[in-house]
């Protein structure tokens, strides 16, 4: 994770668009000034950066579907539940499968597991809009390659 | 009034916790029943799944901001029931 920039999600390790899932990995950093605040002398990653990695996954998946035609911004977060507490250093994979395809928007369910252990999910939902400049087109397609998404030739589909 | 409306509207007072006896055919989704772009999204999702058919939204936005279509075409309830039923007779086509 690479936090200060808000970038939560380090690889893409399974994704299979003919089953419209991802699975991706996110390691939670050892050390980290938002844990000197949430919580001093007991530092857990805060809840709603776990919702935001479960909508980066959900959105990478997007973005591969529609093979980086089109960007998808969070727009609502629904049946989130989180389960148990994540700790600096843990080692996280995150799922997302795309529920449904709307009109300029989509529908994910998406979870977090910890040790093989579901430490939270939640249902997005995601408006897809053209993007609103080729420099962030461009830029999203750089962060895609850095995460092993690549952007021309997905892995399967 | 046509099934269609009824399941509209069952999925509208269910969404957006409006009573169902207020959802009229000739109610406007927006104007009359305040609802947003946001909550239409989880109607829109509903009806998809209900009907089996991708509301085509986009396409309607397009119309009406260029000024080809009215906001009350698609969105009075008994319009997009017709809607509806051309997009599901259209599937089936």
């Amino acid at each position: 994770m690479r936090l200060e920039y808000f970038q939560l999600i380090d690889r893409v390790v399974d994704l299979k668009l003919s089953e419209r899932t991802i699975r991706c990995e996110a390691t939670v950093p050892a050390e980290s000034t938002i844990f000197e605040g949430h919580f001093p002398g007991y530092p857990l990653m805060p809840g709603v950066l776990l919702v935001e990695a479960m909508a980066q996954t959900s959105g990478w998946l997007i973005v591969a579907l529609n093979r980086f035609e089109r960007m998808p911004f969070l727009a609502a977060v629904k049946e989130a539940k989180l389960r148990s507490f994540v700790k600096p250093g843990e080692i996280l994979i995150v799922e997302a499968r795309l529920a449904h395809d709307g009109s300029g928007y989509a529908m994910t369910e998406a979870n977090i597991k910890c040790n093989g252990k579901l430490v939270c999910d939640a249902a997005l939902t995601l408006r897809v809009l053209d993007f609103p400049n080729l420099e962030m087109s461009k830029r999203m397609r750089d962060v895609a390659a850095r995460i092993g998404l690549n952007a021309e030739a997905p892995t399967d589909g | 009034m046509s099934s269609t409306f009824d399941t509209i509207a069952n999925i509208i007072a269910e969404t957006c916790d409006i009573p169902r006896d207020t959802i009229k055919p000739e109610s406007h989704a927006i104007n009359d029943l305040g609802i947003d772009s946001l909550d239409f999204l989880d109607i829109a999702f509903a009806i998809d799944k209900a009907f089996g058919i991708k509301l085509p939204l986009e396409q309607w936005t397009q119309e009406v901001n260029d000024g080809k279509a009215t906001t009350e075409q698609y969105f009075v309830l008994k319009n997009l029931a017709a809607r509806i039923d051309e997009l599901v007779a259209a599937k089936g086509a």
